[in-house]
């Protein structure tokens, strides 16, 4: 089916998040829609599957015009979505999951278990997904869960497959598979709008590239485009893409973490036996697929979850060089944070910051309880005023004044104040999860150099991140979780698909065995080819 | 006790053929760490105790229980048993210590004990205050009649918790349940009277129900108004507006709206004559096997049919539901409509069921007892049934006990079972799960 959107608009408020955006999806072609976060591209998906409806526009299947007042339309209509927060009732069976909406019946309205059942063994079966239509889908990892989506919009006869982000929960071996299913879903008739903002995938798998950029399209590319000319087509400008440092073997032990272990009364447990040390002037990062435990472990060092054994220690120098250790095991937040130790929450909105204050007031929110910024009770709204313009000179915080409400500011700017208060201390340990999520390129580059900065003053730096990219940009030192373990802890120039296999739990070793068999027998059968 | 170790070797085999049920994410090995329970083991010494204490030791060595089962079956005469009072209890504080002692034993190698177990545990200890408060009693223990009693009383506590848990897999809290009940119990009333009908006062009572449901539906789906304080809110509403039309129209015209019609009790024949159970459930008001049938129906309906997925789909995950091409917000507003309904039809229990006329407030706070029974039944209507089950069995304790005039004041009586209830809440029921975004708003 051939998909073209004329003119699409879609305003909120003042903000146009789509401006007058042609796109043709020829049938059974991968068309990669590229852009920044916040550029557009899920806006636009979500018009064309009827969840918003556009300002102005035409949406037009095999050259029918359209009009689609709600999801069930687009559906009815051959369009199905895998949305980037999976669309599914947790509660449910994938069986049920996969019906929703269009239920087999028999009887009294009761649904045909064997009947949903069937439609999904059939299409898992046709694409090799191996899903058990009866497991629970909150049982499931979420690289099935994914599946179960695309099973869901295939359950529908779906001509035309949007994927919004559907790399970005994914290991990489994950993210491998996920491109052959979408080549094979390619090959049987399918189109499919992939949308994503890493330039390798695009590269990947795209037959045609539309880049997007604050809410307009700004070009098309074919997928032989380089990766530096699709960066500069989605930012605007030339990026560089690699982050600038030297690796550091670092000094003295700085945070010492021993058999640390977090579990759930109902015997579940989030975090096990994690054994680490992080040194005085380097970064570890850790690596994993979100969910194994990354978030219970940066809340359990700063002290907002309590562990149920095993210890944090900080360990500081005094005037005469000699070690002062301090125990920071479920010590109170303020505590940890007075000792010396830095945070910048995963979830920023929610944890980070308050959107209703000022950046001037979120600036010192952790320090107005002693001078400068209170005295005898009360704020000094004079000196958190000053500081507020200091800080937002000093970290390119991009708001007319430090007075304006932190919730106007970009995602990136938000993150820069976050950054900019923690950094602001003098810190023996800084602590940050996913620190660029949701962050526009330009934001990357300068958070990412003063995280190094940071390190290179001194600090012991633990930064958490799901993007393998930033992981290995940054890191000193990388530590791969899985399901609340450490994997192991390896060099930062570790090859990606070691990386990969040991987010899925392979130990370090046997992960760099099997890439190097698998290098081996590519090596083979290529040569097999050259000699016939 | 057969029959308990039973059901827990059954329990733990189950659990031993799906290692992973609950928290998939856990390694085998592992679980075993999981920190230990002490709840269950603290209360069931406490309760043997104060078993053994009071039990055993107050009760007259010489004294004798008399307890009277009617087995309501032709051709079997009713059974009357005279227990000695300090021998039975002694055998029953045996039973409580060596179950106690076994919780124990699960709390230490970090398992947890079953709810049936609890629920025998329960049972036994009831069995044990009901000895020893007849004991020495001239008359007998009606136990025929304390149960088919108790299934009675909580019929509006089954409609109720039915009416609580259709809202709450659609998303919506449902507080209002008092008020439904209480204005299905005037309408019923007041159209029985004016037709001279029970029945058609029974059609009457669910659209009372359904109207105070569609109001919470407007402000809590349409105007995303807090649910709970909207149910509040309308439970004033439905109070003041029925006492005033109590006070103004009723009592004035007592002959035209206030003359009590009963719907009829219906002996089922054959079912009836099971002994003591036909007796207990099919010897019942023709409210109680409606009350049969809709929570049949709905258990089946809620987890297995069309409707259901796509209800409790809204309650879990709205935005899936909308992604599905699944109207939310009107399977909302119908769903909570429903749920009054059914609630309305529970209120005719006090009027039509009962044969009474409407009273001044006589739902007398059963909305909010039928919602605590709703949560306690993990927010199924099987669970429910069973907690609303309870809660009427302790409701008719104090008149079974009247009956027989013991020494305690009925108030303490009254407070035991409740007692009972609030421990098994605390300690047995485990971490139930309420449907996702109940309470929210789903804005689009």
């Amino acid at each position: 089916m051939k998909l073209e959107l004329r003119h699409i608009t879609k305003k909120f408020g003042d903000f146009v998040a789509n401006d007058n955006i042609d796109l043709v999806v020829e049938p059974g072609q991968i068309h990669a829609l590229l852009g920044e976060n916040g550029a557009g591209k899920s806006t636009l998906m979500n018009v064309l599957y009827g969840l918003y409806e556009a300002d102005g526009g035409q949406i037009l299947l095999d050259d029918q015009p359209m009009q689609f007042a709600g999801p069930g339309d687009a559906m009815a209509a051959g369009i199905g979505m895998v949305h980037q927060h999976f669309m599914l009732v947790p509660v449910f069976t994938v069986a049920e999951n996969v019906v929703l909406g269009h239920e087999p019946v028999k009887g009294p309205d009761l649904i045909d278990v064997s009947k949903a059942r069937d439609i999904v063994k059939q299409i898992s079966d046709r694409f090799g997904f191996e899903v058990d239509p009866n497991a629970l889908v909150e049982d499931l990892p979420v690289g099935i869960q994914q599946r179960v989506e695309i099973i869901k919009a295939l359950s529908r006869q779906a001509k035309i497959l949007i994927l919004d982000e559907p790399t970005a929960v994914l290991t990489p071996q994950e993210t491998d598979e996920l491109m052959s299913i979408m080549r094979q879903l390619k090959a049987a008739g399918t189109s499919i709008v992939f949308i994503t903002h890493k330039l390798r995938e695009v590269q990947d798998v795209a037959d045609v590239i539309t880049v997007i950029r604050h809410g307009r399209v700004v070009g098309q590319a074919a997928p032989t485009a380089s990766q530096s000319e699709l960066a500069r087509l989605m930012v605007g400008r030339a990026v560089d893409l690699s982050v600038d440092k030297t690796l550091h073997q670092g000094g003295p032990v700085a945070l010492s973490v021993k058999d640390l272990s977090l579990v759930e009364p109902t015997g579940r447990a989030l975090l096990e036996d994690i054994t680490f040390d992080v040194h005085k002037s380097e970064i570890l990062t850790i690596a994993g697929v979100q969910g194994n435990g990354q978030t219970e472990l940066t809340e359990v060092l700063i002290g907002l979850r309590k562990s149920t054994a095993g210890s944090v220690t900080l360990v500081t120098q005094d005037a005469a060089g000699r070690a002062v250790t301090t125990d920071l095991t479920n010590q109170s937040v303020r505590t940890i944070l007075d000792s010396g130790v830095g945070y910048v929450p995963e979830n920023r909105s929610k944890d980070g910051m308050i959107a209703g204050f000022s950046v001037a007031e979120n600036l010192v929110i952790d320090q107005i309880t002693h001078p400068p910024f209170s005295r005898h009770g009360s704020l000094d709204t004079r000196a958190i005023s000053a500081n507020g313009a200091r800080q937002v000179e000093q970290f390119d915080i991009r708001t007319d004044t430090a007075q304006a409400g932190m919730g106007t500011l970009s995602g990136g700017n938000q993150q820069k104040v976050v950054l900019a208060r923690e950094l602001s201390r003098d810190l023996t340990v800084f602590i940050a999860s996913q620190p660029t999520r949701g962050v526009d390129v330009g934001s990357i580059e300068f958070i990412h150099g003063q995280i190094i900065a940071e390190r290179d003053a001194g600090a012991a730096v633990l930064i958490v991140s799901t993007e393998l990219n930033e992981v290995t940009a940054l890191a000193d030192r990388i530590a791969v979780m899985y399901r609340g373990r450490f994997v192991g802890i390896v060099p930062p120039d570790t090859d990606r698909n070691v990386l990969g296999l040991m987010m899925a739990g392979i130990a370090a070793d046997e992960a760099l065995d099997l890439t190097r068999q698998e290098s081996y027998t590519d090596q083979v059968q290529s040569e097999g080819v050259d000699h016939d | 006790m057969t029959t308990i170790n039973e059901s827990v070797s059954n329990a733990e085999a189950a659990r031993r053929a799906k290692p992973d049920q609950g928290s998939p994410q856990i390694d085998h090995e592992f679980a075993g760490l999981a920190p230990r329970s002490w709840k269950a083991p603290i209360i069931f010494t406490v309760l043997t105790l104060a078993g053994a204490v009071v039990f055993c030791l107050t009760v007259d060595p010489g004294s004798i229980s008399k307890v009277s089962v009617r087995t309501g079956t032709p051709g079997i005469g009713d059974v009357l048993w005279s227990l000695p009072s300090l021998i039975t209890l002694t055998v029953m504080t045996v039973i409580m210590v060596a179950m106690t002692a076994w919780a124990w034993r699960q709390a230490i190698v970090r398992h947890h004990i079953t709810t049936w177990y609890g629920v025998g545990f329960g049972l036994i200890f009831v069995a044990a205050f009901l000895v020893w408060a007849v004991s020495g009693e001239d008359s007998a223990l009606q136990v025929t009649a304390l149960l088919s009693g108790a299934l009675f009383l909580s019929v509006p506590l089954i409609f109720g918790a039915m009416a609580g848990a259709v809202c709450e897999h659609v998303g919506v809290i449902n507080v209002s349940i008092e008020g439904q009940l209480l204005g299905g119990a005037f309408l019923g009333a007041v159209v029985g009277s004016l037709t001279q009908n029970a029945w058609i006062g029974l059609l009457a009572a669910p659209v009372a129900g359904a109207l105070v449901g569609c109001l919470l539906a407007l402000f809590a789906v349409r105007y995303w108004v807090d649910h709970i304080i909207v149910g509040v809110v309308l439970n004033v509403l439905v109070t003041g507006l029925t006492n005033y039309l109590f006070s103004t129209v009723l009592t004035a015209n007592s002959d035209v709206f206030s003359i009590p019609f009963a719907l009829p009790v219906v002996r089922i024949p054959l079912l009836a004559d099971i002994p003591v159970i036909g007796t207990v459930l099919f010897n019942q008001s023709c409210l109680v096997y409606i009350m049969y049938a809709v929570v049949i129906l709905l258990q089946i309906m809620m987890f297995h049919s069309r409707w259901g997925l796509r209800m409790r789909a809204c309650g879990e995950h709205p935005r899936a539901a909308d992604t599905v091409g699944i109207k939310v917000n009107r399977t909302r507003v119908l769903n909570t409509i429903l749920g009054g309904a059914i609630a309305g039809l529970g209120g005719a229990f006090f009027t039509l069921a009962t044969g009474l006329a409407f009273g001044k407030e006589m739902s007398a706070g059963r909305g909010y007892i039928a919602l605590a029974a709703m949560i306690l039944g993990g927010w199924k209507p099987k669970g429910a049934l069973l907690a609303a089950l309870l809660f009427g069995f302790a409701d008719n304790l104090q008149n079974a006990l009247g009956v027989v005039g013991i020494g305690v004041p009925s108030q303490f009586m009254l407070m035991a079972p409740y007692l009972v209830t609030i421990l098994a809440v605390a300690g047995i029921v485990g971490t139930v799960r309420a449907p996702a975004q109940e309470g929210t708003a789903y804005k689009g």
